[in-house]
């Protein structure tokens, strides 16, 4: 068990300085250089060599490069164009919308989809089952830009149910704590502001939720389906086990397997949804901030320490549903 | 058998029958796999209407100009008399469905989209499939210290979500043009075809007809291209099946978040949707409706095809 955390923690340093090497380069390859990207085109050919000696980039390039590995182990990224703050400030400031959000559309996720998916293996063939691969099939072609669109059009402007964009209304929650506008409002008591901010996460959390909740209903039914074929279910059935007690302790703790592992993987479909749905509702977290760094000038240290941030996320995700495992399924402790 | 010299003859009836032996061992399995997906393919309905609007598809686009009503850049005076960025027309005579932001005729860009959409997509795909091919013969076939930098390559694109991976590509280029996206979705897919060709590789390495091959003394370069490759490919064509909605709907986000293609004669379903689509939803929905559901309907098909053909070859599901 050891072993195996401390193998995949060396696969994870060894991706992530790959991760990095490219990212130096990449940064390295823009036209003109880092300098160019910082100062843009117009700058006098002073304040360019003034840069590029305060940045280190007049030393060979080993150098630059030790630095650099230097800064990303400290995080220190050095500061972010359009605003001039340094980039862990504007990401520790973006960090708890996204996360906020990506947690409730995970839980929906989850929530929904793996009773879906096992009742729609438990009514195989019929009128259920083939409206959730249906519902499903279309949550995974729907641009989800385009039902974010959709659903602000339909629920906020035709029925005002829910509030258009935002994370919370003006003048509620004003005493920031953690960041987390609905557990900031629990905090300090402020339970109308926890309310709203919750009222703000619904849309955007449906709206992120769809392609993980369209996986998870898919895996979830094919799993149970293949359990529910398995013998050891014919043998509890033929030793007379009730059919509750079949289908919790035999079936669903052997089809839930193959979901966690899927649960990991939609992390990364969270990241990259986070961006397009942060834009539909005017967010304001991580999302927003790619968004930002792209649009116009491009703001390559942020964008820099996002990507880094990205497959941190990602990597250790997994690595914990993959330790997860062990407490699941007692057969992988035992190997 | 009758040749000139007697060993001569003998060695090439030798060869001949060992190479008989490789063909059958090699396609043994898959032409009567092929053949038995192929059956149950035409039996499963899924398969029937994925493939349907795919057709359909294709037909629009190859016929756009004979099926598109007017030319899909022109503008027309009757349509921009009335046009505001608060009113855009809808349809009128000859203008089934009215007027685009620009008083271009709406269903003639809508018709002449499969073709670009098509041509996104494929050209994605096809990027995609031929770098990831190539990197993942050359780390199956070449295995060793090459096999372990590609698959340490992949693994740190894999842990990228694919689409903040394009952002990141189509970011590196000083400007997007319709190139930058085509390339940036395609490399997102690349890691893919890679893990998918190598797997298949080296499930193949030890198998008797590449054993038999090789000791035979056939060359390497020939047990790869030969015997190696033809093998692999009924997965990666199921894969990019799959792998053409993932690109028009990655070229589609590109396009919202400004990223797209910057020229504004291009008629291009994501393109439509993800620029005028959603920047005049509350004007005219139907800017985003039609090429929306345009793109559902295709991602929709090569989705049920690619799922049925994986399906089809699943071995469990052989008879």
């Amino acid at each position: 068990m050891v072993r195996v955390i401390l193998r995949r923690l060396i696969q994870l340093a060894v991706t992530l300085i790959v991760l990095m090497t490219l990212v130096f380069f990449w940064l390295r390859s823009l036209p003109g250089g880092p300098v160019d990207a910082l100062l843009g085109e117009r700058a006098t050919p002073q304040t360019r060599e003034l840069l590029t000696r305060a940045l280190g980039y007049d030393q060979p390039i080993w150098v630059q490069y030790g630095r650099f590995l230097e800064n990303v182990v400290t995080g220190n990224f050095g500061n972010s164009i359009r605003t001039g703050e340094p980039v862990m400030d504007v990401i520790s400031r973006s960090f708890p919308a996204t996360i906020e959000l990506a947690l409730a559309a995970i839980i929906i996720a989850v929530g929904l989809g793996i009773p879906l998916g096992y009742l729609a293996a438990r009514h195989r063939g019929r009128v259920l089952d083939n409206a959730t691969i249906i519902v499903t099939l279309i949550g995974i072609s729907i641009p989800i830009f385009f039902l974010g669109y959709l659903l602000k059009d339909w629920l906020t402007q035709s029925v005002h149910l829910f509030p258009p964009s935002g994370r919370i209304s003006t003048g509620l929650g004003n005493t920031d704590v953690t960041g987390f506008f609905v557990l900031d409002g629990l905090l300090t008591r402020e339970l109308d502001a926890s309310a709203d901010a919750l009222w703000h996460l619904v849309l955007p959390a449906f709206t992120l939720a769809t392609i993980p909740l369209a996986i998870i209903i898919r895996i979830t039914r094919a799993s149970v389906l293949d359990v529910l074929d398995e013998d050891y279910i014919r043998t509890a059935d033929a030793k007379g086990l009730r059919g509750p007690t079949i289908r919790r302790r035999h079936v669903l703790r052997n089809a839930l397997l193959p979901v966690v592992t899927t649960i990991g993987l939609q992390t990364g479909a969270l990241l990259a949804g986070a961006v397009l749905t942060e834009k539909v509702y005017n967010w304001g977290g991580l999302g927003t901030l790619i968004t930002d760094s792209i649009g116009g000038s491009r703001d390559y240290p942020v964008l820099q320490a996002l990507i880094l941030l990205a497959a941190v996320v990602f990597i250790v995700v997994n690595l914990l549903v993959d330790l997860s495992y062990a407490i699941i399924d007692p057969r992988v402790r035992v190997k | 058998m009758s040749g000139p010299g007697g060993i001569a003859t003998l060695a090439d009836h030798k060869r001949k029958r060992i190479d008989e032996l490789i063909a059958r061992t090699s396609d043994a399995g898959g032409v009567s796999l092929i053949r038995d997906a192929g059956r149950r393919l035409l039996r499963n309905p899924t398969a029937i209407v994925g493939a349907v609007l795919i057709l359909l598809f294709l037909i629009i686009a190859i016929f756009a100009p004979l099926v598109a009503p007017h030319d899909p850049v022109q503008r027309f005076p009757e349509l921009t008399k009335d046009l505001t960025v608060d009113n855009i027309p809808g349809a009128t005579a000859g203008h089934p469905l009215g007027s685009d932001p620009l008083g271009r005729d709406f269903a003639s860009r809508m018709i002449y989209g499969a073709r670009q959409t098509l041509f996104v997509g494929v050209l994605a795909t096809l990027i995609g499939l031929l770098l990831g091919v190539l990197l993942g013969a050359i780390a199956g076939a070449v295995g060793g210290w090459v096999d372990v930098l590609v698959m340490r390559l992949t693994d740190v694109m894999l842990a990228l979500p694919s689409l903040l991976l394009a952002i990141t590509l189509v970011a590196l280029a000083s400007r997007s043009t319709q190139w930058t996206v085509i390339i940036a979705v395609a490399v997102v897919n690349v890691p893919i075809f890679a893990r998918l060709l190598r797997g298949s590789m080296l499930a193949q390495r030890e198998s008797d007809h590449v054993l038999a091959a090789r000791a035979l003394g056939v060359r390497q370069r020939h047990i790869v291209l030969r015997h190696m490759l033809p093998n692999s490919l009924t997965a990666v064509i199921v894969q990019a099946t799959l792998t053409f909605a993932v690109a028009i709907l990655d070229a589609a986000a590109l396009s919202f978040l400004g990223l797209g293609d910057p020229d504004i004669n291009r008629a291009e379903w994501g393109l439509m949707l993800g620029v005028d689509g959603v920047r005049y939803f509350e004007v005219r929905p139907e800017l985003a409706y039609f090429p929306a559901l345009a793109i559902i309907l295709v991602a929709l098909g090569f989705t049920l095809l690619g799922e049925s053909i994986r399906e089809a070859l699943d071995p469990k599901n052989r008879r």
